[in-house]
């Protein structure tokens, strides 16, 4: 079961290898630091699934962010932890702006439709001010949420509602009432945010 | 004239494509125009180099020689002989590579000349080059354990190279009746994939808790230590209860011989007597054949190389990555080899090119399977100092002890990803 699926999605993804990938580049540092990032987020940043998750895109002040907070432990994670403690402020700076160049492949995700549309009704309504372009850009923060691998979004917003990742006070508020309006509504959220092309 | 006016060229296009991808501040490339690099052997190593040499400098000719059309991944074999995959998941072919270029000779290289810049292959061919990198894997020292041999893995299977083996001994365990002892024979550091025989402990039991729940696991093992043992032990406890038994070198468990008809091997000073319904012996290992036979390795059986190119310290010109190479404290692991071999392309296309290779990064994360729902890992960033590989201090280490469910399934769910990215990073 769980192997007919993933090589669905590796085939699926295939065309993301060609394309927009590595073209010819010469190797210098920074091709050497990303280097070792693709093996688990996939050439050029676009993970070809099934959890871990595109880094391809993001702004760098999210990336850099985000590696800080792995260093620091203040936002807890399975592995990024442990590895993002092995690199310099002046690498992650280069890492950053390296994959932010790179095009977001957006996932073949296998989503539930009735999901996608009432998810697409709640961002809407809650969320669609900071997750722009139906969180296709990352502004401010946001993260690029449009076509991320689904198993990864689910678990981020675990992190989020469990504890485990700090939520931007806005944000908060509005998981809140998202929750409160139906309780399957991150869940719809998630689906609708994963079926983006 | 011809020569400047086509320098000038190569120069005006290697800017052209750094520009494409956005590399900025990196002026005059260099190209490595009509250089040949042969690289010999297309495992998770070789595959890499071979493909990120075309990816660094598309001037340079690359011909990876390799016997076998298609190569079974050793990483997530274990899920096959626990019956959670099917053989075919971890097949893989060169055509992606041949597109990007990659010239594939599928012959068996007998010999790398060194000083004379030339690979040998089955037949007497030979393929000139101007650098070379040796992938070539492990080697299995059947007689480490008396009784064994090449043909003796025909009924005992090592299942340590995946393919065959691998689905010699999933069809073994398969026709096991319930009841039965598999014997595991782990070997003595270092060898291929430090926690290769605890997964496959582990995911065996599983398969027996299933089907064939009165049946044992009994590691046998010629050392004290093993890779992620506190972990391990944890899960198997938590999951399997008593049906994995594990037994070092210091009770009697480094095994000596093996009867192969009696299924019987022979453990310890004692040479105490485990009779196996089915056993898989993992044997001492060396470097591939062709880099003991080529003088690239030491009286040990591995290749000492410099770990900021990988270039041999016993023949100037030849590179080796990958397990064959001595690169402590990097595991003899597939995202070490990885790793390697883009640094080692880096350096390779660098010195054909006349620059110098730029700052290598390396890394290492390892998933183990406890079971299907239960992932552990092992991670490092490895940065040279003074010239010496070293694991960055307060970086990476093990899972945590007490991760709760939840996290170790997400374990699994990262060991499947990294599976399909890291596949495609070599393969694709």
């Amino acid at each position: 079961m769980r192997i007919g699926s993933a090589r669905v999605a590796v085939a699926a993804v295939g065309f993301l290898a060609v394309g927009a990938s590595a073209q010819a580049a010469p190797p210098d540092a920074v091709t050497m630091i990303a280097g070792t990032c693709v093996g688990c987020h996939g050439m050029d940043g676009t993970s070809r699934g099934p959890a871990s998750p595109t880094i391809a895109g993001m702004a760098p002040e999210t990336f850099i962010d985000a590696m800080k907070s792995f260093q620091d432990g203040s936002r807890k994670a399975t592995v990024m932890d442990r590895i993002a403690k092995g690199y310099t402020e002046d690498e992650i700076k280069q890492m950053a702006a390296y994959f932010a160049k790179r095009p977001f492949g957006r996932a073949p995700n296998h989503v539930d439709a009735a999901k996608v549309k009432k998810g697409q009704a709640l961002h809407n309504e809650f969320c669609k001010k900071c997750h722009v372009d139906n969180g296709k850009k990352d502004e401010d923060g946001s993260n690029v949420l449009a076509g991320q691998w689904l198993p990864y979004l689910q678990f981020a917003m675990e992190d989020f509602t469990g504890g485990q990742r700090k939520m931007e006070k806005k944000m908060k508020g509005q998981v809140e009432d998202v929750q409160k309006k139906d309780p399957g509504g991150l869940e719809a959220l998630m689906h609708f945010y994963a079926s983006q092309k | 004239m011809t020569i400047n006016r086509r320098k000038l060229l190569q120069v005006g296009l290697a800017t052209s494509a750094s520009a494409l991808v956005g590399v900025s501040g990196f002026p005059g490339i260099l190209r490595a125009a009509g250089k040949r690099v042969a690289v010999v052997g297309g495992g998770v190593g070789g595959a890499t180099a071979a493909k990120y040499l075309r990816i660094f400098d598309p001037s340079i000719e690359v011909t990876l020689i390799e016997p076998s059309k298609e190569y079974y991944t050793c990483f997530m074999s274990n899920e096959v002989v626990g019956g959670m995959k099917d053989l075919n998941s971890i097949k893989f072919s060169y055509d992606k590579l041949a597109k990007r270029g990659v010239k594939l000779v599928h012959k068996m290289a007998t010999a790398v000349d060194a000083a004379g810049k030339k690979v040998t292959v089955d037949g007497g061919e030979t393929i000139a080059f101007d650098a070379c990198i040796v992938a070539p894997g492990i080697a299995l020292k059947y007689d480490s354990i008396a009784g064994y041999s090449e043909a003796a893995s025909e009924k005992i299977p090592h299942a340590w190279k995946a393919g065959a083996q691998t689905a010699l001994l999933r069809k073994q365990l398969e026709a096991m009746p319930d009841g039965g002892v598999f014997i595991i024979a782990a070997p003595a550091d270092p060898f291929r994939c430090p926690p290769g025989p605890y997964e496959r402990a582990s995911l065996v039991a599983n398969y027996f808790k299933q089907k064939k729940p009165k049946s044992k696991v009994l590691i046998l093992d010629a050392k004290e230590e093993f890779a992620k043992k506190g972990l391990f032990t944890a899960g198997w406890k938590k999951l399997y209860g008593d049906m994995i038994e594990w037994v070092p070198a210091s009770k009697e468990g480094k095994v000596k011989r093996v009867d192969v008809d009696k299924m019987t091997v022979y453990a310890g000073e004692l040479e105490g007597e485990h009779k196996g319904a089915v056993i898989n012996l993992i044997p001492q290992q060396s470097a591939g054949k062709i880099a003991l036979d080529s003088g690239l390795a030491n009286d040990k059986g591995w290749c000492p190389v410099n770990p900021s190119t990988f270039e041999s310290s016993q023949q100037k010109g030849v590179y080796v990555i990958g397990d064959a190479c001595i690169a402590a404290p990097m595991p003899k692991s597939g995202y070490a080899a990885n790793s390697q071999a883009k640094v080692c392309a880096a350096a390779v296309a660098a010195a054909l090119a006349g620059g110098s290779p730029p700052t290598p990064a390396y890394t290492n994360t390892c998933y183990s399977l406890v079971g299907p729902d239960y992932g552990i890992s092992v991670a490092a960033v490895y940065k040279i100092n003074e010239g010496k590989l070293e694991a960055v201090k307060g970086a990476g280490g093990l899972s945590p002890a007490d991760a709760p469910d939840a996290v170790r399934k997400r374990e699994v769910a990262y060991a499947h990803s990294w599976f399909t990215n890291i596949a495609d990073d070599i393969f694709g």
